[in-house]
């Protein structure tokens, strides 16, 4: 028994199955942070002050880097994607190959960062700039993470699916892409939000 | 089974056509949605149970205060109750977990995780959800949830106890059945934003040949609009959870305010939180939770009105825009549970206006079903029964609504036992009444049997009997200014002394309530057993799940053909059709 | 999505992506730049927001392939957004219109 619509999309919607599986998934992760980012504004605007993120000692050139960081991997991502549309499973293990390690320096140059802040004394129970800042990079950090396994997962045995419905893994590639992406996305509200602003 | 061809399947390597999973994969483990439904039906009707149960010993402390509890009063062990004689502290404990465990556990996965799960796919022709597998995960995930929740009595201090909603910041210093609490809510949330993402793919891309928007069983549109209500709502609460979690494990203060005072001493906390960040972000979700509390009942509900008045539902159309509408503006209306916090006028103004206009589409609905039956060749079968009970019900259920979404009103009602009645008028005699509705109209396509039609008439009249004396006195207590939530059931006001009799009529008619199921409970496995056997269309019906499948339908596909859609929904007793009722598939 | 299966619209695509790569990574550089500039802060946040969503637009645009999507995904983020919107002002705004309370 199969499921339609997995590989080839269903005409009148233009979509398979996963791809518009994957943009709801989304849209709650847009209500999860924007629920985030509204605790940040209610908090931040009720505060009688609000210090920068930098006189707190978050260190800015470090998350610029890990913002080049996740914006390449973002590039490395898309391109995997494409390498398989062009039938080449090589130049797609090397560029997943690359999300993944760029995925991995991102949470290395995070946890440097959390690792500075403690030895500070800077835990979320310091203040609540400290407070929203570890829950939102936190979270952010565990999507990481998540997003990693997924790859892995795909980088390795998942890539099986080659072989037996190269539509669908091809699709299974796109989808994982588009999660990968949005990670970058709140990244780059997050970043100017907690350490520039 | 679709219409695979074998070639396709051995190209694609698909073992699924020719390895059967044992034991284990296919009860257990299983990815077909009728089974997982049936898990869901199961394990949600327990935990209703189980919360009934709750919330019967509630009614002893309040007919009998301080008098010790009988036959199981040793059982809860002197922490809870000493003596028999329930303590406040469980007391709280009896009302949070009650009302967690009947939302959460109960009526969302028995309407949408059971109901929902088997007979979406069936209604429209398809051959199992989109995504199995995460539909397997989803229960999996719930089950744990549940659990956890569960277990959360054992621990020291007990369960959560700050009510279901969790305020804080009583609940950040609560004991640690409130971050037990916390988990069991990520991981239920995190099952719905699975199931609900499935629900949308299967409804908007697996819809047989023919079946287009306007041509979905309300049912399916109930659901529709059900799953966005949980996608895009659910994601608030479990920020709000992991913030709450913050603030109990990592000492943070996202609700605790400036120096806050706890038992004379100032808490060591950073301050600087917001309580009622919490409110706002607990009733962005919990306001549309009570619009998927009653859209699947409406589902339910318009299925059984067709079928038994043997003729089309009147208004579909309004049916569905009214169900979308109210689904949207679902999203903006959550504030009206805010009233009392000091709000401004300008949110109040606003809040107050989309409350008002939101009670028009369930007024739609409820005025359709109810021309509807105008004409009708009325069969009052059981599932009748409990659809022509719920109609009065809901309405009055929304009708003491009213008051509560307008704050002049709200201030002398809000947190008062109205509210209690107002919301368990919508919710037991309401939903709960539906979901008996579907159990005994889907029974025959689960199973090939019947239940008991006597059973079935002592069960439909005894609970609507005592479901109504136990609400109905609610509504009184409240409007004399009974406080809900009093461990004492509000004998410590003067201004309650008039109204506490009631108490004991409200805790007879639960205990009343709670035999009336006995029959129910009988027959349903009784009649799985050893039921009269009944065809695959024993209500005669016009959808898909009974007029193209078997009964119980297959397990691998669900229809033996791919179905091809020609026509609407419900068409019962078309002129010059040879029988009074023409399937949808039937050219 | 931007479904053409031949070669060489999809090595196009791919030197669109290269493209916006740099363009995004000329905007942080931009965004980083502007911070050390100590604007007041309505300013500071608008410029800083104003980039970022620019950067937004360009991820979900090319890289998620957003803007030759279907009609179905764009509905369900327009839905999204504006309940999005809603949730991230509403708080905020409840306790501004209390604040003389």
């Amino acid at each position: 028994m199969e499921i339609p619509y997995n590989s080839e999309a269903r005409p009148d919607t233009g979509l398979y199955n996963a791809k518009l599986g994957i943009w709801l998934f989304l849209a709650s992760e847009v209500m999860l942070f924007g629920a985030l980012f509204s605790s940040y504004i209610l908090l931040r605007t009720g505060a009688p002050s609000w210090p920068h993120g930098r006189d707190l000692g978050l260190n800015v050139p470090l998350a610029t880097l890990n913002t080049m960081v996740l914006i390449a991997s973002s590039v490395t991502v898309v391109l995997s994607w494409a390498s398989l549309r062009l039938g080449d499973i090589r130049k797609f293990r090397l560029y997943m190959g690359l999300t993944i390690l760029c995925g991995l320096g991102f949470l290395v140059i995070k946890y440097f960062e959390y690792m500075e802040k403690f030895h500070h004394g800077h835990f979320p129970s310091f203040n609540t700039f400290f407070a929203i800042y570890f829950t939102l990079t936190g979270l952010h950090g565990l999507h990481v993470i998540g997003g990693m396994i997924v790859n892995g997962y795909l980088w390795g045995p998942g890539a099986k699916m080659w072989k037996t419905d190269p539509q669908r893994f091809t699709n299974r590639i796109e989808v994982a892409g588009l999660y990968w992406h949005f990670v970058d996305l709140v990244w780059i509200f997050l970043f100017p939000t907690l350490y520039l602003l | 089974m679709a219409l695979v061809d074998d070639h396709a399947a051995h190209t694609h390597g698909h073992a699924d056509a020719h390895h059967e999973p044992g034991f284990l994969g296919k009860y257990v483990f299983s990815q077909d949605h009728k089974v997982i439904g049936i898990q869901y039906g199961f394990t949600s009707l327990v935990f209703l149970l189980f919360g009934f149960t709750l919330m019967m010993l509630m009614r002893w402390q309040l007919a009998f205060p301080g008098k010790p509890i009988p036959l199981v009063g040793a059982l809860f062990g002197q922490l809870n109750a000493p003596g028999g004689i329930m303590l406040p502290e469980f007391y709280n404990q009896l009302g949070a977990m009650h009302g967690t465990i009947m939302v959460f556990l109960g009526i969302v996965p028995l309407a949408v995780g059971a109901f929902g799960n088997y007979l979406v796919p069936l209604q429209i022709g398809a051959p199992d959800m989109a995504f199995p597998k995460l539909n397997m995960a989803s229960y999996w995930i719930y089950f744990v949830g549940g659990v956890i929740m569960l277990t959360s009595f054992f621990l020291p201090g007990g369960a959560a106890q700050s009510g279901w909603t969790s305020y804080p910041p009583l609940s950040d210093i609560a004991p640690t059945g409130q971050t037990a609490w916390l988990f069991g809510m990520l991981c239920l949330i995190i099952s719905s934003l699975l199931g609900s993402t499935n629900f949308i793919v299967t409804i908007i891309q697996l819809r047989a040949p023919g079946l287009t928007w306007m041509r979905l069983p309300f049912f399916v549109w109930a659901q529709f609009v059900t799953s966005f209500l949980l996608l895009l709502a659910f994601p608030a609460l479990q920020a709000a959870a992991v913030l709450q979690g913050m603030d109990r494990l990592a000492g943070t203060s996202f609700f605790l305010p400036s120096g806050l005072v706890v038992s004379g001493q100032q808490l060591a906390v950073s301050g600087g939180g917001s309580p009622l960040l919490w409110q706002h972000l607990f009733w962005f979700l919990a306001h549309p939770e009570v619009y998927v509390l009653i859209l699947p009942a409406f589902g339910i509900i318009a299925e059984v009105i067709a079928n038994n008045t043997r003729k089309p539902l009147w208004g579909y159309k309004s049916l569905v825009y009214s169900v979308v509408f109210l689904g949207f503006m679902s999203f903006i209306v959550w504030a009206h549970h805010m009233f009392m916090t000091g709000m401004g006028t300008v949110m109040s103004t606003f809040f107050q206006i989309t409350t008002m206009i939101i009670s028009v589409p369930s007024v739609i609905v409820l005025t359709a079903f109810i021309i509807s039956l105008w004409g009708g060749s009325i069969r009052f079968t059981v599932p009748m029964l409990f659809a022509l009970a719920f109609l009065p019900m809901f309405a009055i259920g929304g009708l003491t609504g009213l008051p509560l979404g307008l704050a002049p009103t709200d201030i002398h009602l809000h947190d008062t036992y109205y509210v209690i009645g107002h919301f368990h008028y919508v919710v037991a005699p309401g939903t709960i009444f539906a979901m008996f509705a579907g159990i005994y109209y889907w029974f025959p396509k689960l199973t090939g049997k019947k239940m008991s039609d006597v059973l079935g008439k002592i069960h439909f009249w005894f609970s609507f009997l005592f479901i109504n004396g136990i609400f109905m006195p609610m509504l009184w207590q409240g409007l004399a200014g009974v406080s809900r939530r009093l461990y004492d059931g509000g004998d410590s006001y003067s201004h309650a002394q008039g109204v506490l009799g009631l108490n004991k009529m409200m805790s007879y008619s639960a205990w009343g309530l709670a035999l009336a199921q006995l029959p129910f409970i009988i027959n349903l496995f009784w009649s799985m057993a050893k039921g009269k056997k009944v065809g695959s269309n024993y209500w005669d019906a016009t959808t898909l799940e009974w007029a193209a499948t078997t009964s119980p339908p297959l397990a691998h596909g669900n229809f033996a053909e791919v179905p091809t859609v020609v026509r609407g929904p419900y068409d019962y007793s078309l002129p010059g059709a040879p029988k009074d009722f023409t399937p949808q598939h039937e050219g | 999505m931007a479904q053409t299966h031949d070669a060489e619209s999809i090595r196009k695509e791919t030197r669109t992506y290269i493209g916006v790569f740099i363009a995004l990574a000329v905007l942080t550089v931009l965004t980083v730049g502007v911070s050390y500039f100590h604007l007041p802060p309505a300013l500071a946040i608008g410029v800083a927001l104003l980039i970022a969503a620019f950067k937004g637009s360009l991820v979900a645009g090319f890289f998620m392939h957003l803007f030759h999507e279907r009609k179905l995904i764009y509905w369900v983020l327009v839905l999204t957004v504006f309940f999005f919107l809603v949730l991230l002002f509403y708080p905020t705004f409840s306790a501004w219109d209390q604040r003389h309370l």
